[in-house]
């Protein structure tokens, strides 16, 4: 049956603007992204499959156009060659995937427990501890960072405190580690995980768990049947959102890491401005949207089958 | 939940709280440490502020840095706006989708790649037509507009969908022209939504360190490129009074807003 008072849709002042109008209002973002985002993209893809050569710029140009008008494109795929033949990238990958993995995975352990305390509470308080999760964030990225390198370092705070109590004879090698990127990674990226968390946990009825109660289930059971299951969305969520910019990042390692934590993102900032090795680093950044791109798509799918 | 679980679950987030907030309390308290290590606890001095203070390198960079966030945030509000209102507001035409995947995109891309490929474009637009000159606070700006018109879109989109449209209708019934309803009705209803995205580019934008890197020029180095540089050789006690003012001015900012939402609640 028709609503009686929908008769056709109702006018916005959009439907009454011209094609032109909205062409107008349209085409000001779309032009700022093609030119500086897309256009940047291709150059990156470009660059790419050219010659690193001494010049400025570094690089050979792929198209070159012959007095006669004929147009030559020449693609070197060597800078990807590279990139699957010198261990030196193969390791950077795997050093990448591993620390954004482990990050990934302790703020979900972290975040958890904190998300499902926040969401049980009421909703006045719940509100609070939320803004406390996001406050830190709004300090400076940097200062977060160094906040870790004051701590850490071998005249930093915590080898202070051991050496003063002589817990230790001499400092302890906490920066400049594995250990220590991860942890600025987590510390960094730790509301991104409890947020969503938070939202999908306060979403699963409550009514669930008391008829779960009252037929004699236990807590953890529970927990483990309903809950867990149940924000599900939410782990995903989070862990995508800690995961992309973990395994992207250059400033957590460069700082609080040593040489064994040479990330992705350590190796292009290398080879473009110490190396000048234009290709290779923009052959290595399209390798790095790449592990961007497989987590979200899988995201996007597992959104698409649970609706 | 039993009581021990559910002590156990407040012990955790008492924890997770003093995680995030410990280390820079303790960066705070430093920062009136005479000292210049940070192993032991000297005596109070107000040193390390005269020192930021009388620091003009680090002065300029800010002065830089501010310039650069207010430009290209207010950039990105209007280009963000725009943007949301063709998202939210338009039937579908043909490249939606694209435009749509385009606004996005730059909020998952990393840092390093944005920065790189835009400088690559600098370079080639350099190489065909002689501008920029030199990359500069102009290129800087680009990048970090290019960044932030994701998070205003995002922000502006949801104010655009859960408003009430009858109010745009009324004002087309009784004539006035689309324009006339955008400025008048619509702009002053999302103008809150705007505003959260003006702060959050601003905030964006002071906090970029690595896009910055690769598209700045000698002329235009930014606070973070300074703070950076000078982390990489370790600590520094100036930087701690710094992180002290931050947090001031973000408290204050805080404390501000609550009692603006507490009023307006009433």
């Amino acid at each position: 049956m028709k609503h009686p008072f929908k008769k056709g849709r109702r006018k916005t002042p959009y439907d009454i603007l011209s094609r032109r109008g909205h062409a107008l209002i349209a085409v000001i973002p779309y032009a700022w992204l093609l030119v500086f985002f897309l256009i940047p993209c291709l150059f990156l893809l470009r660059i790419s499959l050219s010659d690193a050569v001494l010049a400025r710029p570094p690089y050979t140009n792929i198209l070159s156009i012959f007095p006669e008008g004929l147009l030559q494109i020449r693609l070197n795929i060597g800078s990807y060659l590279t990139l699957f033949q010198d261990e030196l990238y193969q390791r950077g990958v795997i050093t990448s995937l591993s620390i954004a993995g482990l990050s990934t995975l302790c703020c979900l352990l972290i975040g958890y427990p904190m998300a499902y305390t926040i969401a049980r509470s009421s909703e006045k308080v719940r509100l609070i501890l939320q803004l406390l999760v996001i406050l830190p964030f709004w300090t400076s990225f940097l200062i977060r960072v160094y906040a870790w390198i004051a701590l850490l370092s071998p005249t930093g705070v915590i080898n202070g405190l051991l050496l003063r109590f002589n817990l230790i004879a001499e400092p302890l090698a906490l920066m400049q580690t594995p250990f220590a990127v991860c942890l600025g990674i987590v510390y960094a990226y730790l509301p991104f995980m409890v947020l969503p968390l938070c939202v999908s946990i306060a979403r699963i009825d409550t009514e669930l768990l008391d008829a779960a109660h009252d037929l004699g289930c236990r807590p953890l059971k529970t927990f483990l049947t309903i809950t867990l299951p149940l924000s599900l969305s939410g782990m995903i969520a989070g862990s995508v959102l800690v995961f992309i910019p973990a395994i992207g990042e250059y400033v957590i390692p460069e700082l609080l890491g040593g040489s064994e934590t040479l990330t992705i993102g350590r190796i292009v900032w290398n080879e473009f401005f110490v190396n000048m090795s234009w290709p290779v680093a923009s052959a290595l950044s399209i390798l790095l949207v790449f592990f961007v791109v497989l987590p979200i798509s899988f995201w996007q799918r597992w959104r698409e089958m649970k609706a | 939940m039993t009581g021990t679980s559910s002590r156990s679950l407040k012990v955790i987030l008492v924890f997770g709280y003093a995680f995030l907030y410990i280390p820079l309390l303790i960066i705070v308290l430093f920062s009136f440490n005479k000292a210049q290590l940070m192993t032991t606890w000297t005596e109070f001095s107000l040193k390390w502020y005269r020192a930021l203070f009388s620091d003009t390198v680090m002065l300029r960079a800010a002065w830089t840095s501010l310039r650069i966030a207010a430009i290209s945030a207010t950039i990105a509000i209007v280009l963000g706006t725009l943007a949301a209102v063709t998202i939210v507001r338009f039937q579908r035409f043909r490249g939606k989708a694209i435009f749509t995947g385009l606004v996005t995109a730059p909020l998952v891309m990393p840092d390093i790649v944005t920065g790189l490929s835009l400088l690559l474009l600098f370079v080639a637009i350099q190489q065909l037509t002689g501008w920029p000159q030199s990359r500069g606070v102009a290129t800087v700006i680009i990048a970090h507009t290019t960044l932030a018109i994701a998070y205003v879109t995002a922000v502006v989109q949801v104010r655009l969908t859960e408003f009430d449209r009858s109010l745009e209708e009324a004002a087309l019934d009784l004539g006035a022209s689309p324009l006339k309803v955008f400025f008048v009705i619509t702009l002053p209803l999302i103008a809150p939504a705007v505003a959260v995205g003006w702060l959050f580019a601003f905030a964006l934008s002071l906090d970029d360190v690595v896009i910055a890197s690769f598209v700045a020029g000698p002329g235009a180095t930014t606070l973070p490129m300074v703070i950076f540089s000078s982390l990489r050789l370790g600590m520094s006690p100036t930087i701690n009074a710094l992180t002290t003012i931050l947090i001031l001015f973000l408290s204050l900012g805080v404390l501000a807003a609550a009692i603006v939402i507490h009023k307006t609640r009433r």
